[in-house]
């Protein structure tokens, strides 16, 4: 958590000067409300969760009577952590008996061989085996960028030829996975836009071919999100989502000066949950997300 | 589609102006309003978004609308002019290569798209007969060097690297390089980084000291948020840039991070890449964009896709054949062949001027790549006597076609039928153009 919080740091040195106004020792006014908004907007929360944020706010703050921006603090807290927590307590979900697997999606260029090659680390580190699937292979040197995530972690490697199915180096992978005991399968896919549906269906029938080769699987179907990204995110999610169900999110490059906001409008609306963070780019610069640090962090 | 829901709000904003004989500053602000969501909803960057509806404001309240006779007319002219000047007046090009080898450093956040960039941007250049060098300049991300290696060899263009060497020495062998073989574009990919890492921007500090580029182009993400200002705002402040690359146009994002990119470092924006493909990546022209984004439509570029593909020869025989009112489903299933040649149907769709609301009344039309498959799927299926003289279609040919094609005999009705209609609606274009009875209802300049 410490990396975590390091990471959200600068963003909160931005924020401390806006949030030490808003959350002064000043009256309620209408100022207050349009600081707010503004700095919600700012982190790329979006116009539609921004208002109904705000207007809850207006509105438990006038229930509750509170007339001071300091009180206000702590009711916007509870908000917004109540916004992004999910039910389900546990981070990401095993197999009953292994092999684990997890599915990779996203849009070009949000770090999914990144965060895959974290992943891995994570769990390498806890003594466990783990075997990669080289499912991109359609971008250049993508197969070779996992290959060194894969010596970097320790990590085998499942892969085939560049410009191959990427349904049949995964079911191979599965195989793999089963015939050398592995206790994690974690399956690398192409970058692809939501919006491309002929690649939507390429992700439909990964998704079919891994159901079939391992009854359960795959038992985490991740969507790598880039912070930087704003409202499109909801548009990636939904898409998505429309595809195979999603169990999660991986929200990347928070270590830069974006703050992600774009998940509170996605958990609003989608209910899909944040899982995961990126915070750097070294294979220990992963996560788990916890709402009540992430907006503790956030309004520092 | 590109700036789609953003062109649907601000059409409804005008619609609801255009109505007034008379505007009162309430309307005025209310509009405003309606156009500061819009804008944020594109992700504009706010503080952008708030110096943009003053500045309308204050227009819009001037005498120029409210002496005018069609204020509401006025205040659309005034957001439409506003909109190209903020994101450059005309088209800006790459800086020639007066001194060869000229560097022109690709920089940006991780994940942006410089790699790939690299290379279409190289490719754009050949294609214009120049003679680039590609540099791997990115030693940090695993097989970033490999990956511009293959893209280079895709696109028949020379890759200088010199494995995980120090970036500033590899640009300066590459260029020596270049001076020796003649190049005169040489393209540095450098590494992803973040904007507040000081040594990683030290590093390309030191590369343009040492390279003295005449250009230095940040490579953004279309669907970049609020926080491409500070990104950009860096890297400008940083490095002086003198130009901006767009990628990932080619989603649904609505690109507000161009318009906060461009306010922030008044620096154009001189191309954007709009595909996976290496040759996806064109010159960006703003006024254009600004159109697209009203929803008026950009049909220079559709002109100029067309062009590319459609056979001049072909299209007078065709035009003939339609005055003449001779079109059969030959001409049909040749039309729609040369349309699949000029990109996805939606995107072209995007280009035309009013679409916005047509394709809203058209519901339940499926304009996807699936439908249009099938439709030739049925023509293909059909003889050549088939296509040239529908009648004597018959419903045993008719079974054999759909079985040929996979579809059902009601799919191969709907055809026949929609072909009908087509030639009706054509027959009418022709007596309307004759006889001139009727203005052509033309969706330009504003509806």
């Amino acid at each position: 958590m410490e990396r975590f919080k390091k990471g959200l740091g600068k963003t909160r040195l931005a924020l401390k000067s806006k949030f030490n106004i808003l959350f002064g020792s000043s009256e309620l006014d209408q100022d207050f409300f349009d600081e707010l908004e503004e700095i919600l907007l700012s982190a790329d929360v979006g116009v539609g969760a921004t208002m109904k944020i705000v207007d809850s706010l207006r509105e438990q703050l006038r229930l509750e009577k509170i007339k001071k921006r300091s009180a206000a603090r702590e009711l916007l807290k509870e908000l917004l952590t109540g916004m992004l927590e999910s039910d389900h307590q546990a981070v990401l979900s095993l197999a009953p008996s292994p092999p684990t697997v997890y599915l990779i999606l996203g849009v070009n260029g949000v770090g999914k061989t990144t965060t895959i090659g974290k992943i891995a680390y994570r769990f390498i580190r806890e003594g466990k085996k783990v075997l990669l699937a080289a499912g991109d292979t359609f971008r250049a040197a993508a197969i070779e960028q996992l290959e060194e995530w894969s010596r970097l972690t320790g990590a085998d490697l499942v892969k085939h030829q560049s410009g191959g199915d990427p349904s049949a180096v995964i079911f191979d992978a599965m195989n793999a996975a089963v015939a050398r005991e592995a206790d994690l399968l974690i399956c690398d896919t192409a970058g692809r836009l939501h919006t491309k549906a002929n690649l939507l269906e390429e992700v439909k029938k990964i998704y079919r071919v891994m159901q079939k080769a391992l009854p359960g699987a795959p038992h985490e179907v991740l969507l790598v999100l880039d912070a930087t990204t704003g409202q499109n995110g909801l548009s990636q999610v939904k898409y998505f989502q429309e595809t195979v169900p999603l169990t999660g999110l991986v929200l990347t490059k928070l270590d830069g000066t974006a703050r992600g906001g774009i998940v509170v409008a996605i958990k609003d609306l989608t209910g899909v949950p944040l899982k995961l963070v990126g915070v750097g780019e070294k294979k220990e610069d992963l996560e788990v997300f916890q709402a009540t640090e992430f907006v503790e962090a956030l309004l520092v | 589609m590109l700036f789609g829901t953003l062109a649907d709000k601000l059409q409804e904003v005008f619609r609801k102006l255009k109505g007034k004989g008379k505007l009162s500053e309430k309307d005025i602000d209310l509009a405003l309003r309606e156009i500061r969501l819009a804008l944020l909803e594109a992700d504009v960057n706010y503080k952008v978004v708030r110096d943009f509806v003053n500045t309308i404001r204050e227009r819009a309240l001037g005498a120029e609308v409210l002496k005018s006779l069609t204020p509401g007319q006025q205040v659309v002219k005034i957001v439409h002019e506003d909109l190209i000047e903020l994101m450059g007046r005309k088209q800006s090009k790459l800086a020639p290569a007066d001194h060869p080898p000229q560097a022109v450093m690709l920089v940006g956040l991780q994940g942006s798209g410089k790699t790939t960039t690299a290379a279409k941007l190289a490719l754009f250049l050949k294609k214009g007969g120049h003679n680039p060098l590609l540099v791997a300049a990115d030693v940090y991300r695993p097989a970033a060097i490999e990956q511009l290696e293959v893209l280079g060899k895709e696109a028949g263009i020379a890759v200088f690297s010199r494995g995980k060497d120090d970036p500033v020495n590899i640009g300066r062998l590459a260029l020596k390089e270049a001076a020796r073989e003649g190049n005169d574009y040489v393209i540095l990919d450098t590494a992803g980084r973040l904007h507040i890492d000081a040594e990683l921007m030290a590093e390309l500090g030191n590369l343009k000291a040492r390279l003295d580029p005449r250009e230095i182009l940040l490579v953004v993400d279309a669907m970049t948020g609020q926080d491409a200002v500070n990104a950009a705002g860096t890297f400008h402040e940083k490095l002086g840039l003198t130009g901006v690359i767009l990628t990932k146009l080619d989603g649904d994002t609505r690109g507000g991070a161009a318009l906060s990119v461009k306010a922030v470092t008044d620096r154009p924006i001189k191309f954007v890449g709009v595909g996976e493909k290496i040759e996806a990546f064109e010159p960006f022209h703003p006024d254009r964009m600004a159109s697209r984004i009203l929803g008026m439509g950009d049909v220079l570029s559709l002109i100029e896709k067309a062009q590319q593909v459609v056979d001049v020869e072909k299209s007078r025989t065709l035009e003939k054949k339609i005055r003449e009112q001779a079109l059969t489903l030959e001409d049909f299933l040749e039309q729609l062949q040369q349309i699949k040649q000029m990109g996805p149907l939606e995107d072209l769709l995007g280009m035309v001027p009013g679409f916005h609301q047509v394709g809203k009344q058209l519901k339940g039309l499926d304009l996807g790549e699936k439908q249009i498959l099938k439709i030739e799927a049925v023509l293909s299926s059909m003889t050549l006597e088939e296509r040239q003289r529908p009648g004597i279609i018959n419903s045993s040919r008719k079974r054999r076609i759909s079985a040929g094609s996979g579809t059902t005999v009601q799919d191969v009705n709907r055809l026949l039928k929609q072909f009908d209609q087509m030639k009706k609606l054509l027959k009418q274009a022709n007596f309307m153009d004759k006889g001139r009875t009727r203005k052509p209802r033309g969706f330009f300049p504003f509806r």
